[in-house]
């Protein structure tokens, strides 16, 4: 079968499943693993008609004769396309194998009917904007991912932080939709007419010839649009407020991989599309992937509520992810399709890595949340005792995220890594006096994302517990939510141990985009050895250090069992202190703090502490209350005058409600009379 | 009758019809009021049957019938009793005062003068000459609805607006089709019947028929 049959059953079954859920809306503990089955079933199938295209290099196209008379949907399945299929179905797949288990505690409490339908329609439409082969149909499916979502971050409905959260993201979501409806405008129009409808196609528009001016301005739309999706700073308020709120399974889909739908796009408008540009698009979107990263990871740090603490490291993350694609836009417009594939390379990578750890770590936030029905980490801890499978799988995520080896952030970060530092190659002295500074900010990117899971992991899972509940009421959570995080787990360590073969299987997304190719050199030295460029300027071994790693863990184990002494439980030293409570733990604050002081003048931040005395004497002080508030300042800066002018200028118009019928009238009158003198 | 005759005859109505307009901009009794507009239908339709004869259009004279019927005896009637009813004599202040609203209204005329010379070039009707008075009664009869704060009064305002758009349809083309008049004479009765309506209401609402009133019902900030 051809895989855009495959693709186009997959997304059928969804829409059938919707279409069929609500029979079962009575029961819903059939519904719930049916539905979720099915969708994970969908999501394999999409996973093998993207594998399938990217393994024969098929480019394959359709037309469905739906939508309006004269304007059918096209639907295409190219290289691009099918590693964005494989992104979306590989992840959604494991989401809906956790969902079974996550759900499970929901009927009774509240209907799940909505969530299942608007979770299944959520993916149809990620797999169709995937497909799309016209802006019509593209932003069809954009709208039908945007309304689902907001529907899934609204479904706790009757708090009102998850009101607030869903309106935010709905605003930021639609703001984003018109600057994309704009840029998809001007390549049709300009290239075929504004007076013509046939433009709409995408094969009308890579034919296109844009004025440069143009040209930049149809992508910087884009551009805009698709970060209000991805969470690009300064456009990323909307994250933290909606990823915490949301169930976590959806939380995990939309952070896994709605976000990289943007990039999807983003990659399809500038490298096929548009096509040619100049350096400076990339250079603009490498900063914003700059700003987004160093920001992201240091408001991240601050939180502490773990699902929080998420959604901003996606900001980071999406952050890395547009540093590859804006170095990739530099090397392209200065003719480097080698350098321009590796930097590719390492976004898509990045892309495809980011979706599983971070799928992964928000379904373990989920269970850990679902255990404890805790959000924020100050009240946790000590959970490494009662959740092992769920401690070791978000350890496995902490370790992907912070870019260390075995796992498969550090391959794609490290790819990253290599592109910035081959940048000296190019031809304008200031790109490569600048862009090797950005591999610093990478640096410290990582750093911080490291720092910031040794807190999250640490305060979550080390020490002891610190809740309200009693500790003997958490228990692990169900085998499907542990096999969902297993399977995600398993894919980033086999992503980080053998990039090469990934690599040299999804070189021809370069290869069709721009020409650019990287097997050739990153494979030279065989499936051990990641050579990206030449084996002289850098070289990985996913296999020996994974080897090495488990050699190491092995001996010591070893060494330390053998004496049979390595485990010695014994009371815990209480520095002369009567009593120690879980309260005098190290908190995630507290860990922060260093941090906090050093880079201070980015947050607004509060702090007071209060001293409660009965004798009004700080002396005898009873309890301190210390409150700490940090808010993104980009609330502050951007959005509150955004906020404020929107009101002032409604409250302009509003004047212009009188009330009064005679100036209505009037309005009529002079309208009429100006009319006349200019037109008559 | 001769060409000449009939033009300088169908000038004198169409002088005399503006003439009402400026009347019924300025005139604050509400009878009064009533018999201008009676005087200006009587006005239209004679005009009307007057441009049927000489041309030999002759479904104009039925049209000069409806208006004769409508808007002189029957609308008049209709709002003659409803005043009647509801008690009303006086208007209301307006909302600017008597010489200014004749100030503008003549600056209207002009505008309209202006604004009909290149039809008056191309056109070879012989009512030509006609189309800026009564494209001036139009907007004298919007310039009324927007400086009148009775409700009656704003929709005399309407009434002798629409008499100018009926005149400004004879000026230009001889009349409309008979289908669009009847129509619209059939509009006018339904309108003027739902104004009744809307007057009752308005008026055990508001307890007055100023719509200022109704400047209550706006949103507050």
């Amino acid at each position: 079968m051809p895989p855009l049959d495959i693709a186009c059953i997959s997304i059928l079954l969804l829409l059938s499943v919707v279409a069929l859920s609500p029979l079962l809306s009575r029961r819903e503990r059939l519904l719930i693993p049916t539905a979720f089955s099915l969708a994970a079933l969908a999501s394999f199938a999409a996973v093998l008609a993207g594998f399938l295209t990217i393994q024969q290099g098929l480019n394959s196209a359709a037309t469905i004769p739906l939508g309006l008379p004269g304007l059918p949907f096209n639907i295409r399945l190219d290289p691009l396309a099918g590693f964005f299929l494989i992104v979306i179905g590989l992840l959604a797949g494991y989401v809906s194998i956790y969902s079974i288990g996550y759900l499970r505690a929901y009927p009774g409490r509240r209907p799940v009917t909505p969530l299942v339908l608007f979770y299944l329609l959520f993916l149809a439409g990620m797999l169709m904007v995937v497909l799309a082969d016209d802006a019509y149909f593209f932003l069809l499916s954009w709208e039908l991912m945007a309304a689902a979502s907001y529907f899934l971050v609204m479904y706790e409905d009757e708090k009102a932080e998850n009101r607030r959260a869903a309106y935010i993201y709905l605003l930021v979501a639609h703001v984003g939709a018109i600057a994309i409806l704009l840029s998809f405008g001007l390549m049709a129009g300009l290239g075929s007419g504004f007076d013509r409808f046939d433009g709409y196609t995408f094969d009308a528009m890579r034919t296109a010839r844009l004025a440069p001016g143009w040209a930049a301005a149809a992508f910087f739309l884009a551009f805009f649009g698709f970060s209000a999706k991805a969470g690009v700073i300064p456009l990323h308020v909307w994250l933290p407020e909606a990823h915490p709120v949301a169930p976590s399974n959806v939380s995990a889909l939309m952070s896994g991989v709605m976000l990289k739908t943007s990039i999807y796009g983003m990659v399809r408008v500038a490298f096929d599309l548009l096509r040619d540009f100049p350096w400076w698009w990339g250079g603009i979107v490498l900063a914003f992937g700059l700003l987004s990263a160093v920001l992201g990871v240091l408001y991240a740090l601050m939180q502490h509520d773990l699902k929080r603490l998420l959604a901003y490291h996606s900001v980071e993350n999406i952050g890395i992810i547009l540093m590859g694609l804006g170095l990739a836009m530099i090397f392209t417009s200065f003719h480097f399709p080698a350098l321009a594939a590796l930097a590719l390379v390492a976004a898509l990578y990045h892309t495809l890595n980011h979706a599983l750890f971070k799928g992964l770590l928000f379904m373990g936030a989920g269970a850990v949340i679902h255990a404890t029905r805790e959000r924020n980490m100050e009240e946790m801890g000590g959970l490494i005792h009662k959740l092992p499978w769920t401690a070791a799988l978000f350890l496995v995520g902490c370790v992907s995220i912070s870019g260390l080896p075995p796992f498969n952030g550090f391959v794609s970060e490290w790819l990253t890594f290599q592109a910035f530092l081959l940048s000296p190659a190019l031809p304008h002295p200031l790109l490569r006096l600048l862009v090797p500074l950005g591999a610093a900010l990478l640096a410290l990117t990582g750093a911080l994302a490291a720092a910031c899971f040794v807190k999250a992991f640490g305060v979550t899972f080390l020490g002891t517990w610190r809740g309200h509940r009693k500790a003997s009421q958490i228990h692990e959570v169900g085998i499907s939510m542990r096999l969902g995080m297993t399977l995600a787990a398993v894919s980033c360590l086999g992503l980080g141990v053998l990039p090469t073969y990934v690599i040299g299987w999804m070189d021809i997304i370069p290869e069709r985009l721009f020409g650019g190719q990287i097997a050739a050199s990153a494979g030279r030295f065989g499936w051990m050895w990641l050579t990206p460029y030449s084996y002289e300027r850098a070289s990985y071994s996913g296999p020996v250090v994974f080897g090495g790693i488990l050699a190491v863990v092995a001996i010591t184990y070893l060494l330390l069992h053998v004496r049979g002494t390595a485990i010695r439980r014994a009371p815990l030293w209480d520095c002369g202190f009567e009593r120690i409570t879980p309260r005098m733990q190290y908190t995630a604050t507290a860990f922060a703090m260093p941090l906090r002081r050093v880079f201070g003048f980015l947050f607004a931040i509060r702090e007071q502490v209060e001293i409660v005395s009965p004798q009004n004497h700080p002396v005898m002080a009873d309890r301190f209350n210390y409150r700490l508030r940090i808010r993104d300042r980009f609330w502050n800066w951007l959005y509150t005058p955004l906020a404020d002018g929107a009101f002032i200028v409604a409250r302009l118009v509003g004047k212009l409600q009188q009330g009064r019928i005679q100036v209505y009238l009037l309005y009529s009158f002079v309208t009429l009379i100006v009319l006349l003198v200019f037109l008559g | 009758m001769s060409n000449s005759l009939v033009v300088q005859l169908n000038l004198l109505l169409a002088a005399l019809i503006l003439l009402t307009s400026f009347a019924l901009l300025v005139q604050r009794r509400m009878f009064a009021i009533l018999h201008i507009f009676a005087w200006q239908g009587f006005f239209l339709g004679l005009s009307t049957a007057i441009i049927g004869y000489a041309t030999g259009v002759h479904h104009l004279y039925l049209s000069s019938l409806l208006t004769l019927g409508m808007k002189v005896l029957l609308l008049p009637y209709i709002l003659y009793k409803l005043i009647h009813k509801l008690r009303i004599h006086r208007e209301i202040e307006s909302m600017i005062n008597t010489p200014t609203t004749m100030m503008i209204g003549i600056a209207l005329v002009i505008f309209c003068y202006h604004l009909t010379a290149p039809i008056r070039e191309l056109s070879t009707l012989m009512t030509r000459s006609t189309l800026a008075l009564a494209l001036a009664t139009v907007m004298l009869g919007l310039l009324m609805m927007v400086t009148r704060r009775h409700a009656v009064s704003q929709i005399m305002g309407f009434l002798a607006m629409e008499n100018g758009l009926f005149f400004a349809a004879t000026s230009a083309t001889y009349g409309m089709p008979m289908v669009v008049e009847l129509g619209v004479a059939l509009d006018l009765l339904i309108a003027a019947f739902i104004f009744g309506i809307f007057f009752f209401h308005i008026n055990t609402t508001f307890d007055s028929l100023d719509v200022d009133q109704m400047a209550k019902l706006k949103e507050g900030d």
